[in-house]
C-alpha cells in the first residue's frame, strides 16, 4: 500500500481502467477528508442518497466558487452565458427546469422523447451500416459518439444540413471538459475552442431567433414559446440550457453506450440473450447505470452550513464528493453488488443522480443506449474486444473508454 | 410458539386473508416469497382481481386511464385459491374459521384482516339512493361517476373538501365541468394538513374555477320526481342545482363483520401491536390473527406509541409484508411494522405529498419555498420536535425531513435550508380544527392509546 492519498489515487489517471477496488477502499471511511481544505468524499449508497436529497447542500456556482478551485470539477463551458439550471439552487433552478421539463416530457410533451424512437432507429442503422466491410472499428468514433449528436440536433431542431457544422462547433467544445486538455492548453486548440464557443452561440442565437418568429414541433421552440405561470426565459436562458442540454447530453450518453458494450463483451452471455430479446435491453441498461455510471462522481456540491453526517461535522462551505459509481456498489444497499446481473431484483442504482439534479435527460438516455446496444448485439456477428481494458479518457468524473476496438466476423442484415 | 408449529405452518399450514385488494394481494406474494408452502386463500367481497386505487380519483376520472385498467400487477405467482365476491361476514376465533355471505366456512390456521375501509355513505338513505348521488372507493363507483361525468353534467356538487373530494373537483374543472365544493371546515384538507396549509388549498380550488363553500354544512339532497337528485340544501340556507353529487365523506372501517368475534375491532379499526397482531377485547395479543393496510390501527414508536390508522397506500403495502413475514415466522425473527407514514395526491397539477402525521403538529414552519408560490415544504413540530413535512410541488425534498422525524430533529427548524424565505424564519401555528370534531379524510387519524373501542364516542359527520 502506498501513502498516495485514496483521494489522489482515484483521481490518478493509472487507475482509471479499473476505479472499483479503489471505491471498495473507499466505503472503509464513509466520510473521508484526507487533505485540509480538500472535499469530503461520500461513497456509501444511503449517505450520497441522503446528501442527494440534503437542502443544506448547494449546487450554486457562486457557493461552490466561494468553496474554493476544485481542479477536477467539470465547470461546463457556457461562454459567457448566465448558469445553467444544473449549477443554481432553488427556487431559480425550479423555474428553469420546469420550463424545460415542459418543453421534453410529461404533461406537456409526454410523446417528444418517443417520438424519437423511429430516428433514432434509422441513425442507429445507418451507423452500423456505415462499418461497411470494416471488421474491425472503434466504437467511440464510429457509433457511440456520432449518435448522440445526431438526436439532440433533431431533438433541439438543428436542421440535418446544418448538422455537420453543427457538429464541428461541438466537439471541440466537448474536448474542453477533459482536463487534461484544460491542463495543458495548447494556444492553437484553445483558440480553436474559443471560436467554436462563439460560433455556437451565434448559430444557437441565430435558431432561437428564428423560432421566436417561427415556432416549429421542437425544444427550441417549445423553450422560446415558455409561458407557464412563471413566465418565459430570457434569450440567454434558452441559450444557457441549450448548451446544458447539449453537452451534459451527449457527452454521458458515448460513455454509457461504450461503457454498456464494454460489459457486454466480457458478459457474452447477457449479450447473447440481448441479442434474442431486446425487451431485455431495459434491465441491461439500468443494470449498467449501476455497474458503470458515466457520471462516476458528482463533485459539484458544497454545504451551505454545517451538517452531521456519521457523526462527523462537515464545515459550512466544504466541498462534497458523491462518488455514485462506488454508491453503486455498496455491500450494505446491495446483494452481490460486483456482479453484472441485469436480472436482479432489486434494480436500483444512483447512476442518473437523485433528488432535484437527478439526471434530466434520462428518458432519452435510457432509450437511444437501449436502442443502440440492442442493434449492435443483434447485427454484430461474434463481436469481441479487440484490446481489454481499451484506453480511457482522462476524466475521472466523465468516465469511459477514450476508445472501443471491437472485431466481429460481419454484420447482420 | 414452538419452532416446531411455525416449521409445520410453513410447510403445510392454511393460511386465509380477508380483503383482496392492496394488501391482501402484497401479503398473499410475500407469504410466497418467504417460502410459504402451504393452503392459501384469499377473500374478497368484491367480484374483481385486485386493482389500485389512487387512479380512481385522479387519471381514471379524466378518461386518461379504463377503471378496468387499474389491477394491480403482480410481482409473483400466489398460488392462491381465490374466493372473490364473496364477503367475509363473522369469525369465531376458538374455532378458527371465518364465515362467508354463501355460507360457506373456511378454516385458518393463520388470518390477515385487511379489509379496509369503505366510503363513508351519505347518512340519510333515502336521498342517498336518489340517482346521481355517488361515493368514490370501488372501481365500479368509479365506472359509474366517470360516466356521468363524460356525459357533461351542468354541475357537480362535491360535498366534503378532503384528499379524495379535492380531486374530485380537480378532475372536473380539467374537463370543463362546473363544480361546487362544499367543506364543513374552513378549508379543504384542513383535517389532514390543518388551516394555514388548507388556505392554500382554497386558493388553488378558487383560482381553478372551483365553486369553494366553507364553513357550510349540505342539509339535504333535494330530487326530482323521477328520482334524480337535482339541488343540494345547505346549511347557509342556499340552494345549488347539480345533477351530480359526489358524497366525500371520508371512510368507515369494514370491522362490522368482526363484531361479536372477540377482537379489539371497531369503528376505528383493528388495533394490533406493532408486529401487526391483533388485539383481542381485552387487549391481550393474539398470535394467529394479523392486520395490514387500512383497517388496521398500529402504535408508532416514532410517534409516542400512539395508534396510528393510515389511509395510505404505501402503508397498506409495508404493513401487509411486515405482516406476512411475522407470520410464518419464530417470535424472534419477527419484526416491527415502523413505517414513516406516508402520504400523496394530486389535484389542480400540484403535487402533494407529506409524510410523519401532520395531523400530530401544533406548528408548522416553511422551510423551504412559499406559501404564496405554492411550492413549499412546511414542517410540523410537536412539543419541540419535527414529526411531519408537507410539500407542495417539492417532493424530492422530503426524504430529508423524513430522515429528520426519524431522528425526534428538533424543532423550530434552525439550520438554514436553500430557498428559505423570510416567511419561513417563525414557526405559526399549524391551526388543525377540534380533534373531537371529525373532518372527513385526514387520512392519518391519531386514534388513542387503548386498544379496544369500548370507550370510544365516535362523532359521525355531520353535514
Ligand atoms: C379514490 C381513492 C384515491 C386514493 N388516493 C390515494 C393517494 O393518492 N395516495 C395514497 O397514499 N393513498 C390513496 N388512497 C388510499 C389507498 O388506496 C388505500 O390506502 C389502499 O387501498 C388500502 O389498501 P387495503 O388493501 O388496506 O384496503 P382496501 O383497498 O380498502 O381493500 C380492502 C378490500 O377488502 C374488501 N372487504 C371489505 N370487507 C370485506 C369482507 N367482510 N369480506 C371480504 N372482503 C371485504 C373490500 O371490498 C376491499 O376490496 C386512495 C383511495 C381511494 C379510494
Amino acid at each position: 500500500m502506498t501513502h498516495t492519498s485514496l483521494f489522489r489515487q482515484i483521481t490518478d489517471f493509472a487507475n482509471r481502467a479499473d476505479p472499483y477496488p479503489l471505491y471498495e477502499e473507499l466505503r472503509k471511511t464513509p466520510v473521508l477528508h484526507e487533505e485540509e481544505g480538500g472535499p469530503y468524499v461520500f461513497s456509501s449508497y444511503y449517505d450520497i442518497e441522503a446528501l442527494l436529497h440534503d437542502p443544506r447542500v448547494s449546487s450554486d456556482s457562486a457557493n461552490l466558487a466561494a468553496a474554493g478551485e476544485d481542479p477536477l470539477a467539470q465547470g461546463e463551458e457556457t461562454g459567457g452565458l448566465p448558469p445553467s439550471f444544473l449549477r443554481l439552487d432553488p427556487p431559480e433552478h425550479d423555474r428553469l427546469r420546469r420550463i424545460a421539463n415542459s418543453a421534453f416530457g410529461p404533461p406537456h410533451r409526454p410523446r417528444r422523447v418517443d417520438d424519437l424512437r423511429g430516428d433514432m432507429a434509422a441513425t442507429v442503422k445507418g451507423l452500423i451500416d456505415g462499418f461497411g466491410q470494416a471488421r474491425q472499428i472503434d466504437l467511440v468514433d464510429q457509433f457511440a459518439y456520432p449518435f448522440p449528436v445526431t438526436v439532440i440536433c433533431r431533438l433541439l431542431g438543428v436542421p440535418r444540413e446544418d448538422e455537420p457544422r453543427f457538429r464541428s462547433w461541438v466537439d471541440p467544445l466537448v474536448a474542453t471538459l477533459d482536463p487534461e486538455t484544460r491542463q495543458n492548453p495548447d494556444p492553437e486548440f484553445a483558440k480553436q475552442a474559443q471560436e467554436a464557443r462563439m460560433q455556437l452561440g451565434m448559430y444557437l442565437a441565430g435558431l432561437v431567433e428564428q423560432r421566436t418568429k417561427e415556432p416549429q414541433d421542437d425544444l427550441l421552440s417549445d423553450l422560446v414559446d415558455s409561458r407557464g405561470p412563471e413566465g418565459a426565459m430570457t434569450m440567454m436562458e434558452v441559450l444557457s440550457t441549450a448548451v446544458l442540454l447539449l453537452i451534459a447530453g451527449h457527452e454521458t450518453t458515448v460513455n454509457l453506450i461504450t461503457n454498456g458494450m464494454l460489459t457486454l463483451l466480457r458478459h457474452p452471455d447477457v449479450l447473447q440473450r440481448l441479442r434474442q430479446d431486446p425487451g431485455l435491453s431495459v434491465r441491461v441498461v439500468e443494470e449498467l447505470l449501476r455497474y458503470e455510471p458515466p457520471v462516476q462522481i458528482v463533485p459539484q456540491r458544497t454545504t451551505i452550513t454545517d451538517i452531521e453526517v456519521r457523526g462527523v461535522t462537515i464545515p459550512k462551505g466544504a466541498r462534497v464528493w458523491l462518488v455514485l459509481a462506488a454508491g453503486n456498489r455498496d455491500p450494505e444497499r446491495f446483494k452481490d453488488p460486483q456482479r453484472f446481473d441485469p436480472d436482479r431484483e432489486d434494480l436500483q442504482h444512483l447512476g442518473f443522480g437523485s433528488g432535484i439534479h437527478s439526471c434530466f435527460g434520462a428518458p432519452l438516455a435510457r432509450l437511444e443506449t437501449q436502442i443502440a446496444l440492442s442493434e449492435l448485439a443483434r447485427r454484430l456477428e461474434n463481436p469481441r474486444l479487440a484490446e481489454d481494458p481499451p484506453p480511457y479518457r482522462q476524466n475521472a468524473v466523465l468516465r469511459g473508454p477514450r476508445h472501443l476496438n471491437i472485431v466481429f466476423d460481419g454484420l447482420r442484415p | 410458539m414452538s419452532a416446531d408449529y411455525v416449521e409445520w405452518l410453513r410447510r403445510e399450514g392454511r393460511i386465509v386473508i380477508v380483503g383482496a385488494s392492496l394488501a391482501g394481494l402484497r401479503a398473499a406474494e410475500t407469504l410466497r416469497a418467504e417460502g410459504f408452502a402451504g393452503e392459501l386463500t384469499l377473500i374478497g367481497d368484491e367480484p374483481y382481481e385486485p386493482y389500485d386505487r389512487p387512479p380512481l380519483s385522479k387519471s381514471v376520472l379524466l378518461g386518461k386511464a379504463s377503471p378496468r385498467h387499474t389491477e394491480l400487477p403482480h410481482r409473483r405467482e400466489t398460488d392462491a385459491k381465490w374466493r372473490l365476491g364473496v364477503a367475509a361476514t363473522g369469525l369465531d376465533l376458538t374455532a378458527k374459521r371465518v364465515r362467508l355471505a354463501d355460507g360457506d366456512e373456511v378454516e385458518y390456521d393463520r388470518l390477515l384482516i385487511a379489509t379496509g375501509v369503505r366510503a363513508r355513505p351519505w347518512p340519510k338513505e333515502d336521498e342517498a339512493r336518489l340517482d346521481g348521488v355517488c361515493l368514490l372507493r370501488t372501481r365500479d363507483d368509479a365506472s359509474d361517476l366517470c360516466r356521468r361525468l363524460k356525459a357533461g353534467p351542468r354541475r357537480v356538487f362535491v360535498i366534503g373538501a378532503g384528499f379524495a373530494g379535492s380531486e374530485i373537483a380537480s378532475a372536473c374543472r380539467e374537463m370543463g365541468l362546473a363544480v361546487t365544493v362544499a367543506e364543513r371546515a374552513g378549508a379543504p384538507l384542513v383535517g389532514a394538513l390543518g388551516g394555514v396549509i388548507g388556505a392554500v388549498a382554497a386558493d388553488l380550488q378558487t383560482e381553478n374555477g372551483v365553486d369553494l363553500r366553507t364553513h357550510v354544512t349540505v342539509t339535504a339532497l333535494e330530487g326530482d320526481a323521477v328520482g334524480r337528485v337535482r339541488a343540494v340544501h345547505l346549511s347557509d340556507e342556499s340552494v345549488v342545482e347539480a345533477d351530480v353529487v359526489v358524497v366525500s365523506l371520508g371512510s368507515q372501517r369494514n370491522t362490522d363483520w368482526l363484531a361479536g368475534s372477540g377482537l379489539g375491532a371497531g369503528p376505528r379499526g383493528v388495533a394490533c401491536d406493532a408486529g401487526c397482531r391483533a388485539f383481542d377485547f381485552r387487549g391481550i395479543v393474539t398470535d394467529d390473527v394479523f392486520v395490514a393496510g387500512d383497517v388496521a390501527r398500529s402504535p408508532h414508536a416514532l410517534f409516542g406509541y400512539q395508534f396510528l390508522s393510515l389511509e395510505h397506500w404505501g402503508n397498506a403495502v409495508a404493513q401487509a409484508e411486515t405482516a406476512a413475514h411475522n407470520m410464518i415466522c419464530r417470535g424472534a425473527e419477527r419484526r416491527p411494522h415502523l413505517w414513516m407514514p406516508a402520504f400523496w395526491s394530486s389535484m389542480f397539477g400540484v403535487n402533494i405529498k407529506s409524510v410523519g402525521v401532520p395531523p400530530m403538529g401544533e406548528q408548522l414552519m416553511i422551510t423551504q419555498g412559499s406559501l404564496a408560490e405554492r411550492r413549499f415544504v412546511g414542517v410540523y413540530g410537536h412539543q419541540g420536535r419535527v414529526v411531519a413535512a408537507v410539500s407542495f410541488d417539492n417532493t424530492r425534498w422530503l426524504e430529508f425531513y423524513a430522515r429528520q422525524i426519524e431522528r425526534g430533529a428538533p424543532f423550530p427548524v434552525e439550520f438554514p435550508t436553500m430557498d428559505r424565505r423570510p416567511e419561513g424564519r417563525q414557526p405559526v401555528a399549524a391551526d388543525f380544527p377540534d380533534p373531537s370534531l371529525p373532518t372527513h379524510g385526514p387520512t392519518v387519524t391519531l386514534s388513542g392509546y387503548s386498544p379496544a373501542d369500548q370507550q370510544l364516542v365516535f362523532h359521525p359527520a355531520r353535514h
